[in-house]
């Protein structure tokens, strides 16, 4: 009797598992075809923090690529023209600590430029046309190409193709439309600027 | 008496006013010339309409509005405009910017203008259309476009007039209030008319303006004009400072909290200012534009401080010196009040729309402030803040440059009033942290929206690129397929003829398919052959001729041209010429003998398609090595950046050298090139070839200035390997 009662036992334990397995496993499956995610997430958030300038420096064709890259484990401190500001977003993102930009890829660029043709010495050989990555130069052949200053990521991959040398990468001047006002300098920056106040202790101020 | 509300925070500095209520309103002599900035106002610059040198009149249009959120330009007064060109405008940045400016002729001389008081049988759209033609913004401060927030797509039911004018110094819309409260009035009728006369109508005034108070209430009581006028109530509440924001003025009279990201109207409420109002009515009941306002000057470094009515455009200077301006007093000039006002570049910038104050004050008036100190979480700013913020939150966040937290914590509700600093401790400037944040936030997210624009740009790029490819290689395929169907069928021709030949000899018995095929081959080929054959040679041999003749009168044409000194280039094009009339006679005498041929034997097949085909393996490989550009250039700008990297400056401005002086080379074969050819583009070439070596030129000067190593035993290597990555280029 106990021998029986035992593998009468082992019987509804085996089954029991069986059964809990089987209805996992369909609810599992059911899950993984219905709540599958297209495409991956990180790669575009990652894309998404990229400047977009479509510049090639980092060695992809492009910030897609490069996003994907990262995903695939390749260091974060590649892009010099999102600089160190798209480096922490990127360690911040990922959670990992950020590094210093790597030179071997370039460097930042304190203001963004544009590509500008210098149209009476343009060809229209429509070299440049072919080598933007947004397609931001307008022109037909043999006829004068120009730059859409607005869409232009000044990636300045035209500039090497241009068989006049004609396109100069020009910075962009600062107008009133895109100032702002700069934040207080700080003990310490007030300290060292040349500018600095005699005051820089609160003290001598009250004297 | 309406019932009013309180808001929270507020502080209570000293007012200040009465350095400038002395007297009445003073009108300022005509300056000599007038700066008017094409961007007194939020939204589109204005555009010019007028050239230098031309001669305009007082109130005629010289900058007309771009766009819906934007304003006309008026002239103050007439003249001659003398330029159009950058000038410092009163701005905080202190930067220029596009202005007109005019040259006065004294006279002073109106346009034909002209206005109505029945505005009442008006439509709301001409009245408006008048504000937005008189260039009429908001007159408070922020300078916004009127006409834009008289037009709300919501119901209103409240019209608040902003009379509140809480900044310390300002007497501006006070002295407006005390002479011309009529005037006022009317206008305040204007609007409501505008807004399809809303329930209730409300002056929001303080209590330190008694007498503006009581001539608003007087001229309230002695309305005359107009009989079926609404009902204005005059509200008045104690003096805080900032009751006169726009969302702390709404909730004093009305108890409601304009939600944050919305506006007034959202609720039903419209609010104006009373020296805009003012204005409304100069524009519809005169058909004057915006040509002047009342300005307060004040301060203790001014001689005769008080409230000027002065032309838009006149220099701070001229205003300053008529208010007996004392500039070794002062250290520097604020336009707008002390707690919101910014300081002045220099004085030279004209006033303009929005300029309610020039507070010229004295060292001891308003000291430097001391140095800031760390904050000692005492939590003063937040009791204070109008706008319920917690400004030492966002002072740490600003610190830190941590945007998510400071957009969490409501940065931009804050009104920029100043209240948190006036009360710190620790003298910390809060607000200014608060407005770098401000700047860096916008500008953070104008670059996001530029990145997502390149994105979409790019990957648009992407899909055309693969789309083309894809459409080459289909079409790649279908001339292979063609080619391969073109030769079975030959090959099919020939072993039938084979075959018909063998069936002769032979009457061995053959597939019935070829049979069949053999026949119908046959069939086409008689039908085709004759007729057809003759025909297209009869057309071959005009074109021919046509062309022949053509390129013998071209020939004639240069000769005639070829005067006195035959230049290179000339006896090119001649033997071109010539080469191309022996071609084409040689084509001639083909097509000639061709059709000999057929003539004297019909039955012969033809033989024409074999050699046109293209042979779709040269095509092939011709596509295969036209890579996509852009990912050419990509590698070759990887390849450079890599190998800059790994270089001392030095190394990187020889080599930067040794790539321009390929280029050069690059350049100067193509001269040749295009000198041999006789081709058009030689001059842009040699343009090429100069700039370049200037460049050169340029950078070996760098070089020598950089290194002390003789630079020709270093060229010879990086030039050599140059120049054969641009063979591989080209």
């Amino acid at each position: 009797m106990t021998e029986m009662s035992s593998l009468e036992l082992l019987l509804t334990a085996v089954i029991a598992l069986v059964a809990l397995a089987t209805i996992f496993g369909v609810i599992l499956g059911y899950a993984a075809v219905s709540f599958k995610v297209e495409g991956n997430p990180l790669a575009e958030q990652i894309d998404a923090l990229l400047p977009q300038t479509q510049c090639g420096n980092c060695g992809y064709p492009g910030c897609k690529p490069y996003a994907q890259a990262i995903v695939d484990g390749e260091p974060i401190n590649k892009c010099p023209p999102g600089g160190q500001a798209t480096i922490d977003a990127l360690a911040a993102l990922l959670d990992v600590p950020a590094p210093e930009l790597d030179a071997e890829h370039g460097e930042e660029a304190e203001v963004k430029s544009v590509a500008y043709i210098r149209e009476d010495e343009c060809i229209g050989c429509t070299k440049c046309i072919q080598a933007c990555p947004v397609d931001a130069i307008l022109g037909a052949a043999k006829l004068m190409h120009t730059v859409i200053v607005d869409e232009c990521t000044g990636c300045d991959l035209c500039v090497e193709p241009c068989p006049v040398d004609c396109i100069d990468m020009l910075e962009i001047p600062s107008t009133l439309g895109d100032w702002h006002w700069q934040a207080p300098q700080t003990p310490a920056e007030r300290f060292t600027s040349k500018h600095r106040d005699s005051n820089i202790i609160a003290t001598d101020h009250a004297a | 008496m309406t019932k009013v509300w309180d808001i929270h925070g507020g502080i209570h500095p000293a007012q200040n006013k009465q350095q400038s209520l002395g007297g009445a309103i003073r009108a300022v002599p005509l300056p000599p010339t007038l700066i008017l900035p094409l961007s007194q106002h939020i939204g589109a610059p204005a555009g010019p309409v007028v050239s230098v040198g031309d001669k305009v009149l007082k109130g005629q249009v010289i900058a007309t509005a771009k766009g819906f959120v934007s304003a006309p330009v008026h002239a103050p007064s007439s003249g001659v405009i003398s330029a159009i060109e950058e000038q410092s405008v009163p701005h905080a940045s202190g930067m220029k910017a596009p202005c007109i400016v005019m040259t006065t002729d004294g006279a002073d001389s109106w346009m034909a203008h002209s206005g109505t008081l029945a505005y009442r049988d008006c439509s709301a759209a001409e009245l408006l259309s008048t504000i937005a033609e008189s260039g009429i913004t908001g007159l408070g401060g922020a300078g916004f476009p009127s006409a834009v927030k008289l037009q709300p797509r919501q119901s209103i039911d409240t019209l608040i007039i902003n009379a509140t004018e809480c900044e310390p110094y300002i007497t501006a819309d006070d002295q407006l209030m005390r002479q011309r409260s009529d005037d006022i009035l009317i206008g305040i009728d204007i609007l409501a008319h505008i807004l399809g006369d809303p329930e209730r109508i409300l002056i929001g005034i303080e209590d330190n303006k008694p007498e503006a108070q009581l001539a608003l209430a007087t001229a309230l009581k002695n309305r005359s004009h107009t009989e079926q006028a609404c009902t204005i109530e005059v509200v008045e509440f104690p003096t805080k400072y900032p009751s006169g924001g726009e969302k702390q003025l709404i909730q004093i009279l009305t108890g409601e909290e304009v939600p944050s990201g919305k506006l007034p109207a959202d609720l039903g409420i419209v609010c104006q200012n009373i020296g805009t109002s003012h204005a409304i009515y100069r524009a519809i009941c005169h058909g004057e534009p915006l040509i002047s306002r009342i300005t307060t000057v004040t301060g203790q470094a001014c001689g005769k401080p008080g409230n000027y009515e002065v032309l838009i455009g006149t220099p701070a200077k001229h205003l300053l010196a008529e208010a007996e301006f004392d500039q070794t007093r002062c250290p520097n000039v604020v336009m707008g009040g002390p707690m919101m006002g910014f300081t002045l570049p220099s004085v030279d910038v004209p006033i303009i729309k929005s300029s309610n104050c020039l507070l010229a004050t004295t060292r001891e008036e308003s000291p430097t402030p001391p140095p800031a100190q760390a904050c000692i979480r005492c939590g003063h700013c937040a009791e204070v803040c109008p706008a319920s913020l917690l400004p030492q939150q966002l002072y740490w966040h600003a610190q830190a440059k941590n945007y998510e937290r400071l957009e969490a914590h409501h940065l931009a509700d804050c009104i920029e009033c100043g209240a948190c600093s006036y009360v710190c401790p620790s003298s910390i400037p809060l607000v200014q942290y608060y407005r770098a944040a401000k700047g860096e936030i916008r500008l953070i997210a104008e670059e996001k929206r530029q990145s997502d624009r390149a994105r979409v740009r790019f990957e648009h790029h992407q899909a055309r690129v693969e789309r083309e490819e894809k459409a080459k290689a289909a079409k790649r395929e279908a001339r292979k397929l063609a080619a391969e169907a073109a030769k079975a069928k030959r090959e099919a021709e020939a072993a039938n003829n084979q075959a018909t030949d063998a069936d002769k000899k032979d009457p061995a018995p053959v597939d019935a398919n070829d049979i069949v095929q053999a026949a119908m081959a046959r069939v086409a080929a008689n039908q085709a052959s004759p007729k057809d054959q003759h025909q297209r040679l009869q057309r071959a041999i005009k074109s021919t001729a046509a062309r022949l003749q053509k390129a013998e009168q071209g020939l004639e044409a240069l000769l005639k041209d070829d005067g006195a000194e035959p230049s290179a280039e000339l006896l090119a094009q001649r033997d071109q010429q010539r080469a191309t009339i022996e071609q084409a006679r040689l084509r001639h005498e083909e097509a000639n003998a061709k059709l000999a041929a057929l003539d004297a034997s019909e039955n012969t097949p033809p033989q024409a398609g074999a050699e046109k085909a293209p042979s779709p393996a040269t095509t092939v490989s011709g596509d295969d090595q036209n890579l996509d550009p852009a990912a050419m250039a990509i590698a070759r700008a990887q390849k450079n950046a890599a190998e800059q990297a790994s270089m001392s400056p030095q190394q990187k401005q020889q080599k930067q050298r040794d790539a321009l002086e390929g280029r050069l080379k690059k350049a100067q074969a193509r001269l040749s090139q295009a000198q041999s050819e006789g081709s058009e583009q030689v001059e842009a070439f040699s343009n090429a070839v100069a700039t370049l070596s200037e460049k050169l030129k340029t950078a070996d000067l760098e070089l020598s200035t950089l290194g002390q190593t003789n630079p020709a035993s270093n060229a010879s290597q990086p030039v050599n390997q140059q120049t054969s990555q641009s063979e591989e280029n080209s």
